[in-house]
C-alpha cells in the first residue's frame, strides 16, 4: 500500500535512497542538496540502511569514488548541486564513458558568479553533453518516482549509463508537499538486484578499466555510448510503463498537458510546469486552446516524439532557466531543431526566466499566453529571444 | 617473508610487453605487488601518468590483476570507492575472500594534483596502500616541474637559461605530510633495494588501514640519463641522503639504512643531465643550498628516529 506523506523534495530523495539501500554512497555537502546526505547519514547511524557512506573531501572525489565503487561491482548513489556538480565535471564524463550506472540526485541551483544558491538549471544544462541521462521533476512526487525508476534505467543492459534526477533547488528541495511513498519491499522489488558487468573485484577474471584509447578505437567506443543513449529512450518508456503498472503513476519522455487540440503551447522544465498547468486550466475554462509540454527526459532528447506531439500547434513559447551566453537557451535550441521536421512549422520563440531563483508568477505566464496570441495573430515572432521579469530591459 | 628467489617464481602482477621506456625502473615494483604476500586478492588502481598510459593501450593491458584508472588527480578517491564497495559487498555476504587495494601515482599525480584526494583517502582510514613513484617531475607529459622536483633541476617549465638556473624553491616533503595523517604505516623506499622495498610493500599491504610508500624512481628521459643508469642513480640518491630509506610505524620513525660515509649530493646530481647547468661556477650556490637542505633533513630524520 502506498502512503501519503508530507515531505520536502530533498527528504523524498533520501527516503527513496533509504528504501533502495544502495551498496555505497560517496557524498559531499552543498546547499541545497545537503539534506539528502544528512538524512541518509542518519539512516545509517540508526541502522535503517546498511549502505557504506564515503564522506569525501570534495565533489570531484565524490564522483571519483562513485566510479570506483560502481566499477567494483555494486549499486552506487550520490547527491549534489550547482558548483558541486561543476567540480565533478571531468568525472561526469568519465562516469558515463566508463558506462557506470550511477544514480545521482541533482538539486538544480545557479552557478557562480555571483554566488547564488537558488533554483536555476545552469548546472545540469552545463552537463548536458556529459553522457548522463537527465530526468527532470516538476514536484516532490516526480522526483521520488524518477529516483526509483533511475536504477532500472541506468542498469539496463542495453543502457549502462548514469542517471541524474533533477529538481529545482528550494522550490522543490525545501518545500513540503504531500505525496505518495511506496512500501519498502515494493520499491526493492521494483529496482531488483544489481547486476555487475566485469566487476573490478572479480580477481578470477581480471579486467583493465580506463585504458588509453587512441585513434584506432576511441570513436567506436563513443558511438557505442551514443547508441546506449538511444536505447535509453526505449528503456525509459519501458521502465515508466512498469512503474505505472506497479504503482499507478504514469510517465513518458515528456508530459503532454492539454496538447491534443492546442494552438499555443509553452514548453518548460521542472517546477514552473506546475504554475503553467494552473494557467492552462484557467484559460481552457474560457475556451482558449492552450497547452503545456513539460520535458522529463532532456538526455536522451525525444526530438521525433516532441515533433509529433506538436503537430498542429501554431505557436510555441520555450522557457529556459539556464543561460548559454551568446546563444539561445539550451531547451530552445533542441525544440527548434525538433520542429524542423514538422510539415507545418509553428512559430517558435525563446524566453529566459528565473535565473538565480527569480520567481515567475501565474500572471507572468498568463501574459506569455497573451504574447504568443499576438504573435499568432500577426503570424510573426517579433522578438525571438528575451528575458522575463528583469530590470533594465 | 618469501626470499627474493621465491618471489621471482611467483606470478607477477605486471606482464612484459608494456611500453615503459627502456631502462625504466617502475615495473620493478609493479611486478612485486602480488609477490610479497599470500592470502590476499590484490586490486590496483592508477592515477593518469606514464605507468598508466604505457601499461594499458587498448586493446592491450600489462595488468594481470584487476586494475582501474579514471583520471589524474583522484587515484586516492577512485580506490576509496573500490575499497568501500568491497567492504559493502563483504558485509552483505557477497564476497568472502580477503582483499587488499593499491593505488599508484607518480609525483605529479600525488604531490600536486592528486594531493587532496590522497589526503582524503588516507584520513578516512580506507584499507588502502598508496604508492607514489617519485621521479621528480611530470615525466609523462614531457618533464614539467612538480612540487617533487629537486631544486635547480632543468625541466621544460623550469628550463635553465640566461636568466634561470632551473627549478626554484624546495622539494615538498610529502612523506612527512603523510606521517602527519596519523596513519599506521608510512615509508620511503627506493627502486634499487628490492629487499627493503618488498619488505615495505608487504608491511603496507598487511597493515589494517591506510599505508603510504614513497618510492624513489629515476626517470631515463626526464633525468637525461642512460637506460642503464636508473638503479645506480636510485642507489646514489639513498647514499647521498637525498632519499633516506625509513619507515614510520604507528608514529614511530625507524631509519632502515644509514650510509657508511657521507657522499655529497652533487655526486648524485652531476650524473644527471638535468643538473648539468649547475656545474657552472655561478650556479654553485644552488648545489650548496641543496646540500644544506639534504643535511638538515637527514639531521631532522635522525632526531625523529633517535
Amino acid at each position: 500500500m502506498s502512503k501519503t506523506v508530507a515531505i520536502t523534495g530533498a527528504g523524498a530523495m533520501s527516503e527513496a535512497m533509504r528504501q533502495m539501500n544502495p551498496d555505497v554512497v560517496p557524498a559531499f555537502p552543498i546547499t541545497p542538496s545537503t539534506q539528502v546526505v544528512e538524512d541518509f547519514s542518519q539512516f545509517i547511524a540508526d541502522g535503517k540502511v546498511d549502505t557504506e557512506l564515503i564522506p569525501v573531501e570534495s565533489e570531484h572525489s565524490a564522483m571519483s569514488a562513485c566510479i570506483g565503487a560502481a566499477a567494483a561491482g555494486g549499486r552506487v548513489m550520490t547527491a549534489t548541486s550547482s558548483a558541486g556538480m561543476a567540480l565533478m565535471w571531468e568525472m561526469l564524463y568519465i562516469a558515463a564513458s566508463m558506462r557506470q550506472p550511477i544514480v545521482m540526485t541533482l538539486i538544480n541551483r545557479a552557478l557562480s558568479a555571483p554566488i547564488n544558491i537558488h533554483a536555476d538549471h545552469s548546472d545540469s544544462m552545463g552537463a548536458r553533453d556529459a553522457g548522463w541521462i537527465q530526468l527532470y521533476s516538476e514536484n516532490n512526487q516526480e522526483a521520488y518516482d524518477n529516483l526509483i525508476m533511475a536504477p532500472r534505467i541506468a542498469e539496463h543492459m542495453d543502457v549502462r549509463l548514469p542517471v541524474m534526477v533533477c529538481m529545482d533547488g528550494f522550490i522543490i528541495s525545501h518545500c513540503v508537499q504531500t505525496m505518495q511513498t511506496e512500501e519498502d519491499d515494493a520499491v526493492k522489488a521494483f529496482i531488483g538486484e544489481f547486476q555487475a558487468t566485469y566487476p573490478v573485484l572479480d580477481t578470477g577474471n581480471p579486467a583493465t578499466w580506463g585504458a588509453l584509447d587512441l585513434q584506432d578505437y576511441y570513436i567506436e567506443h563513443k558511438r557505442a555510448q551514443h547508441m546506449a543513449m538511444q536505447h535509453a529512450k526505449r528503456v525509459i518508456r519501458e521502465v515508466s510503463d512498469d512503474f505505472y503498472k506497479t504503482f499507478g503513476r504514469q510517465y513518458d519522455l515528456f508530459e503532454s498537458y492539454q496538447l491534443d487540440d492546442a494552438e499555443r503551447v509553452i514548453i518548460a522544465i521542472n517546477s514552473i510546469a506546475g504554475e503553467i498547468k494552473e494557467v492552462v486550466d484557467e484559460r481552457r475554462a474560457k475556451g482558449d486552446k492552450v497547452g503545456l509540454l513539460k520535458i522529463r527526459s532532456f538526455r536522451p532528447f525525444p526530438y521525433t516524439e516532441i515533433a509529433k506531439a506538436l503537430e498542429g500547434v501554431k505557436v510555441v513559447t520555450v522557457l529556459d532557466r539556464s543561460e548559454s551566453m551568446g546563444a539561445y537557451g539550451p531547451l530552445f535550441g533542441e525544440i527548434r531543431s525538433a520542429l524542423y521536421d514538422v510539415a507545418e512549422k509553428p512559430l517558435v520563440y525563446n524566453r529566459m526566466y528565473g535565473l538565480g531563483g527569480r520567481d515567475l508568477f501565474m500572471e507572468d505566464i498568463d501574459k506569455l499566453f497573451e504574447e504568443n496570441k499576438s504573435y499568432l495573430e500577426a503570424k510573426k515572432v517579433e522578438t525571438v529571444f528575451d528575458y522575463l521579469n528583469v530590470r533594465g530591459g | 617473508m618469501p626470499s627474493l628467489q621465491q618471489m621471482a617464481q611467483r606470478e607477477g602482477a605486471f606482464a612484459g610487453g608494456h611500453r615503459m621506456c627502456a631502462g625504466c625502473p617502475v615495473p620493478i615494483f609493479t611486478k612485486m605487488l602480488t609477490r610479497v604476500t599470500d592470502g590476499y586478492e590484490i586490486v590496483a588502481g592508477n592515477a593518469t601518468g606514464c605507468l598508466e598510459v604505457a601499461s594499458s593501450i587498448y586493446p592491450y593491458s600489462a595488468w594481470k590483476i584487476p586494475w582501474i584508472h579514471t583520471a589524474f588527480e583522484n587515484a586516492g578517491a577512485s580506490m576509496s570507492g573500490v575499497e568501500t564497495m568491497y567492504r559493502a559487498l563483504r558485509k552483505r555476504g557477497k564476497i568472502t575472500r580477503p582483499y587488499k587495494f593499491i593505488a599508484i601515482g607518480g609525483d605529479g599525480g600525488t604531490y600536486d594534483i592528486g594531493f587532496q584526494s590522497l589526503s582524503g583517502a588516507m584520513e578516512r582510514g580506507h584499507d588502502l596502500v598508496y604508492i607514489c613513484y617519485d621521479n621528480g617531475a611530470y615525466m609523462n607529459t614531457g618533464v614539467q616541474r612538480s612540487s617533487a622536483t629537486p631544486p635547480g633541476a632543468n625541466t621544460t617549465t623550469t628550463p635553465a637559461g640566461k636568466n634561470s638556473a632551473g627549478r626554484r624553491g624546495s622539494k615538498k616533503d610529502l612523506t612527512r605530510i603523510m606521517v602527519a595523517h596519523n596513519i599506521p604505516y608510512v615509508a620511503q623506499a627506493s627502486i634499487h633495494d628490492p629487499v627493503d622495498l618488498s619488505d615495505k610493500l608487504k608491511k603496507a599491504i598487511e597493515v589494517d588501514g591506510p599505508a603510504f610508500i614513497n618510492i624513489h624512481c629515476p626517470c631515463i628521459p626526464g633525468w637525461k640519463i642512460g637506460p642503464d643508469m636508473a638503479v645506480e642513480l636510485a642507489r646514489l640518491g639513498v647514499e647521498t641522503n637525498y632519499w633516506p630509506l625509513y619507515e614510520v610505524v604507528d608514529g614511530q620513525y625507524k631509519i632502515n639504512y644509514t650510509p657508511e660515509k657521507r657522499i655529497p649530493v652533487s655526486e648524485w646530481m652531476f650524473l644527471q643531465g638535468r643538473f648539468k647547468h649547475l656545474q657552472k661556477p655561478e650556479n654553485n650556490y644552488i648545489v650548496d643550498a641543496f646540500q644544506q637542505e639534504v643535511d638538515r633533513n637527514w639531521g631532522w630524520l635522525n632526531k625523529q628516529a633517535a
